[in-house]
């Protein structure tokens, strides 16, 4: 038999070999839930307000799946460089099998060491990207949230201005925050204006404070933000005025400013993936999701909400999580009187993660 | 709001932000006057702002508070010191160094004491906030706008004046300050005047680290209002590098070099967006861009009380005299 046949032969063998795997949904073969290894690559530490949230998330994960503590390997205050690049591969050296990354700049990074490392999954959150096979991205819709707290902050304001401390311009998580927000307190107060200030970063404490500061000296009397530190709620308290938190129930820095905080639940999602990885059935699909699936929610309203919110943000829950109603259902005008969402049109995922949210602004929302 | 309390509003801004700048930069004046390059301003204000917050959360107290933190500033410039002056080991790198550390070491500090107590509970109490926290002197702060600007400030803003002051007249006007600048300008001739080098850096170096502490301790219970978040001093060691140059090495002019700082710091949060609209990050430049531009004028004019001390960066090595 020529060695021709006999390599022809093993090809074909090889090629039966690979074709159930590759017709059933997950390239991933199933592992016990005592082998398994998560990664977490985190930009802040445990302690800030959004890498925080995450590690409550894969703390809830690990014990929902009655993982040991030798399973889950953080690194935490990752930057987005290459110390993302470093923190990866260290993590795959140490055997992980799945590893999440939380920062918008981790995206690239976990794209390429991925493609070096097909055998483990990257899964990224607050990114778009896909390589279909071991990267995805997970988010969730956290405006439903902001859409609620909005609620709490429009029936409280007596001033009718509500400040808030916003990351960076021009980023559609961000403004899509920041015009949720807004239609909430539109829905129960309509007189109501949202003074914006941008700080061109993530967190910093000083500045965010500072920031606080700055939007009540212009007459705001609640302060709401999307930044990583709880400044902005201690300048609302020092000053005894109200403040909306964000990432956590920053109620106890706050007790008689804090009003509630749009809060995520990671979890959901860490749990869902990795359960999926344990049994053999992930895929890489995006994960988008929101109220309705516990992703994302409000955390309890304190003392200092005004009479009635309990009942109006309920009422509003209810309608988002019918189904047929969300946040962005038209009409909705930008802040330049523009119509950008017909009436009974619903903005698509698209341009909610993207597109036009990257610069829109809707009315009522001031830049300052 | 009117534009008049708008800027009684960014005035008062300036001088908040203005005050942990110049506890920085006093410190580090107090260190290059001996001839010592400290790069560890920020490490020394994050050891100053986490033992500042440990002191006042464990003991109670706003003494205890400012005691540790200025003790803490001073253990950060004491290794500093042991390493540059007793090691002579480079100064820029163990500078830099005592930076990397501080900064790590307050941040891994407070996730320790937050992750051992309920959430919710670490934060200081009322008892020490009130000594510390911006006065009310009844009827002096009511005076329409010089009570908001002048007598509504916290005691560490009254105390880094004093400070100042009485630092510019220990430099200028006492023998001790005399010698310092001797070591500082030219340490071999100070050796041969029978002036102790050694002991002389030692001293100013940690007095130096500890106001450093004082600042650090500013951040974390007067601006973060008692609650200690990671990354709390976020640079502004840095700005106090950079402050250090643009007063000249000067104490007095310190304090107007700080609000200035202080204001370009906050400016860019009263300038309404709709008059002019320029991108965050040109603002956040201003003070380096100013610091530039003054280090290009004095070279320019070749002052010799306007230099850096002669002998700041170079470790004095007895034997090669």
């Amino acid at each position: 038999m020529s060695k021709k046949l006999i390599s022809v032969m093993l090809v074909l063998i090889l090629a039966l070999a690979i074709l159930p795997a590759a017709l059933s949904e997950s390239t991933f073969d199933p592992i016990s839930s005592e082998e398994i290894k998560v990664g977490a690559v985190f930009i802040g530490p445990k302690d800030d307000g959004f890498s925080g949230a995450h590690y409550n998330g894969i703390e809830g994960m690990k014990t929902a799946l009655n993982l040991r503590d030798d399973q889950v390997l953080y690194k935490f205050n990752v930057a987005e460089n290459s110390e993302c690049e470093t923190a990866l591969r260290e993590l795959v050296d140490a055997g992980c099998h799945i590893i999440f990354g939380n920062s918008w700049g981790f995206m690239d990074y976990m794209e390429e060491v991925a493609d070096e490392y097909p055998e483990v999954i990257f899964s990224h959150c607050s990114g778009y990207k896909n390589n279909g096979v071991n990267f995805n991205n997970y988010f969730g819709r956290i405006y439903q949230a902001r859409f609620l707290s909005g609620i709490a902050a429009g029936l409280k304001t007596q001033s009718n201005l509500v400040g808030y401390v916003a990351a960076w311009p021009d980023n559609a998580e961000v403004n899509g925050g920041i015009n949720a927000f807004a239609l909430g307190i539109q829905s129960v107060n309509p007189e109501a204006k949202v003074y914006v200030k941008y700080i061109n970063s993530w967190g910093d404490p000083t500045l965010e404070k500072q920031t606080a500061e700055a939007l009540l000296s212009l007459g705001c009397d609640v302060i709401a933000q999307h930044v990583d530190s709880a400044m902005p709620q201690v300048a609302a308290e020092e000053q005894d005025k109200f403040g909306v938190g964000y990432n956590t129930d920053m109620t106890s820095i706050a007790p008689n400013a804090h009003l509630t905080a749009p809060i995520w639940h990671w979890e959901s999602v860490y749990t869902a993936q990795v359960k999926d990885r344990i049994q053999g059935e992930w895929v890489p699909k995006n994960y988008f999701i929101g109220l309705a699936e516990n992703m994302v929610d409000i955390s309890p309203l304190s003392k200092n909400v005004a009479e009635g919110t309990a009942e109006k943000i309920e009422a509003a829950r209810a309608k988002i999580l019918s189904g047929d109603w969300d946040v962005f259902y038209g009409p909705i005008y930008s802040n330049t009187d523009e119509l950008v969402v017909n009436e009974g049109a619903m903005l698509e995922d698209d341009d909610i993660t993207g597109g036009l949210m990257t610069h829109l602004l809707v009315k009522g929302v001031d830049v300052k | 709001m009117t534009f008049a309390q708008q800027l009684l509003a960014f005035f008062y801004a300036a001088v908040l932000a203005s005050v942990p700048l110049l506890y920085g930069t006093l410190g580090e004046i107090l260190i290059e006057k001996s001839g010592n390059l400290n790069l560890g301003v920020e490490g020394m204000m994050y050891l100053g702002a986490i033992f500042g917050f440990l002191g006042g959360f464990i003991f109670d107290s706003a003494a205890m508070a400012l005691l540790f933190a200025f003790a803490a500033g001073m253990a950060g410039a004491a290794i500093y010191a042991f390493i540059t002056v007793t090691l002579k080991a480079n100064q820029n790198v163990t500078g830099l160094t005592l930076t990397i550390f501080g900064t790590g070491a307050a941040n891994f500090i407070g996730e320790i004491i937050k992750d051992s107590h309920a959430a919710g509970t670490v934060f200081i109490s009322d008892k020490v906030k009130n000594v510390l926290l911006p006065l009310d002197m009844g009827i002096l702060s009511d005076i329409p706008v010089i009570g908001k600007l002048l007598f509504s400030h916290s005691i560490l803003t009254y105390f880094v004046i004093i400070l100042s002051v009485s630092m510019s007249i220990y430099l200028n006007r006492s023998r001790h300050g005399l010698n310092l600048r001797a070591v500082g300008e030219n340490p071999a001739a100070a050796d041969a005047m029978g002036i102790s080098v050694s002991k002389y850096k030692y001293i100013h170096i940690l007095l130096g680290g500890g106001i450093c502490g004082l600042g650090g301790a500013y951040v974390s219970l007067v601006t973060a209002v008692g609650n200690w978040q990671p990354n709390i001093i976020g640079g502004q060691g840095w700005i106090a590098l950079a402050l250090v140059i643009f007063s000249s090495w000067s104490p007095t002019r310190a304090i107007f070099g700080a609000l200035i700082f202080g204001a370009l710091s906050v400016l860019r949060l009263y300038i309404p967006k709709n008059i002019i609209d320029i991108p965050g990050a040109l603002f956040s430049m201003l003070p380096f861009i100013v610091t530039c531009l003054v280090l290009i004028f004095s070279s320019i004019k070749q002052k010799r009380e306007h230099q850096q001390p002669a002998g700041c960066g170079v470790n004095f090595f007895r034997e090669e005299r």
